[in-house]
């Protein structure tokens, strides 16, 4: 299958190891990558602060990156963006007036998926330690980010993923359906808010004991660990793409400064 | 299309009285974040709630389809208002009750001391009611000389407390009982001085300092959960059984209620009757539900009034995309379940109607124009959980970015200097609508390291993104974008060997 990567700005600018994990687990599955270089960003900021007008460049530019027939499937390693594109471009389109975008924008948005759903739902992938020899020997709790949850309804997808990883251990996250409170700009506009949300987080997660939190969303984990950091909590935050690309043989870096029995770094 | 003037309105017309926040939501949450109380109480109670909820809405197989249908109802209401509120008149009307129509606030409030002056009476008994909190009636009353006594006891509690209601269901849901023990050993002249706090103790006083009022009031006042325009009934659905009596032992009774909450026939009310209380309360069925269809002679109160209210419903209904938030029937489960009302309280939201519904329901009833409630859409983080919870299925996250647009396009139109938002998000529209941009400024990255402390962590960034870093760090940002290592150093698998793939996978952005 030809697959087109939808980096997302934030992984691709703050996060690339996310999105080359990405990469190294669909071509591990005999899948051929292909990254349209016209990609940037899928507008979700603009649209959720209200800035339409701002908005529709940004979704113009996507769906002309990906309004080709040169792939099967496009992914993204990111709840929230592929919501954007499969919920908010049509509308910003039709707000904007443009009849013809909407319509591209309907066609990429259903070839568009998240990457657990990618996985499992069309590649067939049940057990990441089998069919793509993943392997992370630590203590690991898993936050699910709400737009994946709620917009995508990707369930357990992610979790279930996470849970056949060779030499893992997963210990279950209290409240974990409870947002985090990045939610773009709020976390400036209603700082206060959103830090409280965020401390909560913070504390279910050290409760755990885990060394680390996994997630879907490089924002989502960006705002969680910018939080554990602060506290210097040593716990840090991890994209579930980077846990199914380690290997026995090339292990993924732990980020967070915890010393850790067993691991092969 | 004729050009002659009807004298039907042009603008719409936007609601007044409690709906208008003093304040923006972010400073007023910063307030209410730091009472360590409200929190403690807050979170306990909206936890136990939905916990309720979810456990009577999971015994339900059909759930979803309920939500479906109550939605389509309500959709369908919506679609004929007019027509519907001029059956429910005509029915209404035919039994013996006097409807009376309020275009906002002030109106409502003018009719309703009209019609108590009448019978001479300066004190009234009320029924929980949203519709007249939303127009500040008690206020009003009380300006007037004449006493309104809540009858509900969380009502009760906050009235007494001089103090404002936090939860559309559970006003006094940021008070505990230690609390309320002490605001009745203040407040309540009748007593028993050896009160303690336990709850059963409490609504003991409460009843007894209730009765005296029910026996004697020859006035009611009441909301209404439900209008049923075939048969012109109103419905009143409550626990604890003092809408029954003010619903029943008074002479006059008079409904103040929102022109939105009609449904078009009595059968429609089985759907609602199964919904409201799994949402609200997580009882499968509400204690009491009564129901009147205008006056039985002999029986009940002889003088039965109705005030329809507007107060920005026609303006709200006119909004294409923000209309459902008029479907609402104010369960609350979207409050109980948003992070951000558990934190904050009811207060910090300023309007009759807080949390997530209120977000929504405010600004689309006041206008966006209003100042202080322009700032409402903005108090969620979207996490779509109320949208979830909703059991008509209102899209609270989509209205609250419809109504963050018509924010920004007025402001737009009425400020000339960009604001630091407006200069980030066009800056951010360079970047972002073309990946050459993009990639361009990725060339920067490296710099972002400058910021970083020794730790590799930015701390401190200034203008509005100094709310981030208030208690957040952000990550230095990796010295190659994944765009750059792409045109670098991708190739395609077909020409390298599958056992190279991890060895592309953790190296050199960390560092």
């Amino acid at each position: 299958m030809k697959i087109a990567l939808f980096a997302t700005c934030i992984v691709d600018a703050m996060y690339p190891r996310t999105a080359r994990a990405t990469v190294a687990i669909l071509e591990r599955l005999g899948h051929e990558v292909v990254f349209p270089s016209g990609q940037a960003c899928c507008g979700q900021m603009h649209v959720n602060s209200g800035y339409f007008k701002e908005a529709l460049p940004v979704v113009a530019n996507h769906v002309k990156a990906f309004d080709t027939e040169d792939y099967d499937v496009a992914v993204a390693p990111s709840g929230s963006c592929v919501a954007s594109v499969k919920h908010q471009h049509e509308m910003v389109a039709r707000r904007c007036g443009d009849a013809a975008l909407e319509a591209r924008a309907a066609v990429v948005g259903a070839k568009t998926y998240e990457l657990s759903q990618l996985l499992t739902d069309v590649l067939g992938v049940t057990d990441a330690a089998e069919q793509l020899g993943s392997h992370f020997p630590h203590k690991v709790t898993y936050h699910p980010s709400c737009h994946g949850m709620r917009l995508l309804k990707l369930g357990d997808r992610q979790l279930d993923l996470l849970k056949s990883v060779g030499g893992i251990e997963m210990v279950e996250l209290p409240e974990a359906e409870q947002c985090c409170g990045f939610g773009g700009t709020f976390s400036m506009k209603n700082a206060d808010v959103s830090s409280a949300m965020m401390a909560d987080k913070a504390a279910n997660i050290c409760g755990t004991g885990a060394e680390l939190c996994a997630g879907g969303d490089a924002s989502c984990l960006m705002h969680i660990g910018g939080g554990l950091s602060r506290q210097g909590s040593g716990v840090g935050t991890m994209h579930f793409a980077e846990i199914l690309a380690s290997t026995l043989e090339n292990p993924a870096t732990v980020p967070g400064n915890v010393q850790l029995a067993g691991s092969k770094r | 299309m004729s050009n002659t003037f009807l004298g039907m309105p042009t603008l719409p017309v936007f609601g007044h009285g409690n709906l208008n926040a003093t304040e923006k939501f972010p400073k007023a949450a910063h307030r209410e974040l730091g009472d360590a109380q409200l929190r403690a109480n807050l979170g306990h109670a909206t936890h136990t709630i939905r916990d309720k909820r979810l456990k009577v809405v999971a015994e339900l197989p059909d759930w979803e389809d309920m939500r479906d249908a109550g939605s389509a109802i309500k959709n369908a209401t919506m679609a004929r208002l007019p027509a519907l509120l001029e059956q429910f008149e005509a029915n209404f009307t035919a039994r013996g009750g006097i409807i009376h129509w309020a275009r906002d606030a002030q109106e409502a409030n003018e009719i309703v001391t009209g019609l108590i002056r009448a019978t001479g009476e300066t004190e009234v008994v009320k029924v929980k009611s949203m519709a007249t909190q939303e127009i500040g009636l008690n206020e009003y009353l009380e300006e007037q000389g004449i006493a309104a006594f809540e009858t509900d006891l969380a009502e009760l509690i906050v009235q007494l407390d001089h103090d404002k209601p936090s939860h559309i269901l559970v006003p006094a849901i940021h008070k505990n009982r230690r609390q309320i023990r002490e605001i009745f050993l203040r407040e309540m002249a009748d007593v028993d001085p050896a009160l303690t706090d336990e709850p059963a103790r409490l609504a003991e006083a409460a009843r007894k300092h209730l009765r005296k009022k029910f026996l004697t009031a020859k006035v009611a006042v009441s909301g209404a959960n439900f209008g049923l325009a075939d048969t012109g009934t109103l419905t009143v659905v409550e626990s604890e059984g003092n809408g029954r009596m003010c619903l029943t032992l008074p002479e006059t009774l008079i409904t103040v209620m929102g022109i939105e909450k009609l449904l078009p026939s009595f059968a429609d009310l089985e759907v609602f009757m199964q919904l409201l209380p799994r949402s609200s309360t997580g009882e499968r069925m509400n204690p009491y539900t009564s129901l009147w269809t205008g006056v039985t002679p002999g029986d009940g109160p002889q003088n039965v009034h109705l005030v329809l209210l507007d107060n920005g419903r026609s303006a709200a209904l006119a909004d294409e995309m923000g209309r459902t938030a008029l479907n609402c029937i104010r369960c609350s489960a979207c409050m109980n379940v948003c992070p951000v009302y558990e934190r904050t309280g009811g207060h910090a939201y300023g309007s009759t109607y807080p949390g997530p519904i209120g977000a929504i329901l405010s600004p689309l009833l006041t206008g966006i124009k209003s100042e202080e409630n322009s700032s409402l859409p903005y108090a969620s983080s979207l996490c779509g959980a109320c949208y979830d919870a909703c059991p008509v299925k209102i899209n609270i996250p989509e209205i609250l970015v419809h109504l963050r647009g018509e924010d920004v396009d007025s402001k737009r139109a009425k400020i000339k200097v960009p604001s630091q938002m407006d200069l980030m998000m066009k800056g951010a529209q360079w970047a972002f609508s073309d990946g050459a941009h993009l990639n361009l400024l990725e060339k920067g990255l490296p710099l972002g390291k400058l910021a970083a402390g020794r730790d590799k962590v930015i701390k401190k960034l200034p203008g509005i993104a100094a709310g981030w870093t208030q208690s957040r760090d952000i990550p230095a940002p990796p010295t190659q974008s994944f765009r750059q290592w792409w045109d670098k150093e991708h190739v395609a698998p077909a020409a390298v060997e599958r056992s190279q793939d991890g060895s592309r996978n953790t190296e050199g952005e960390q560092a």
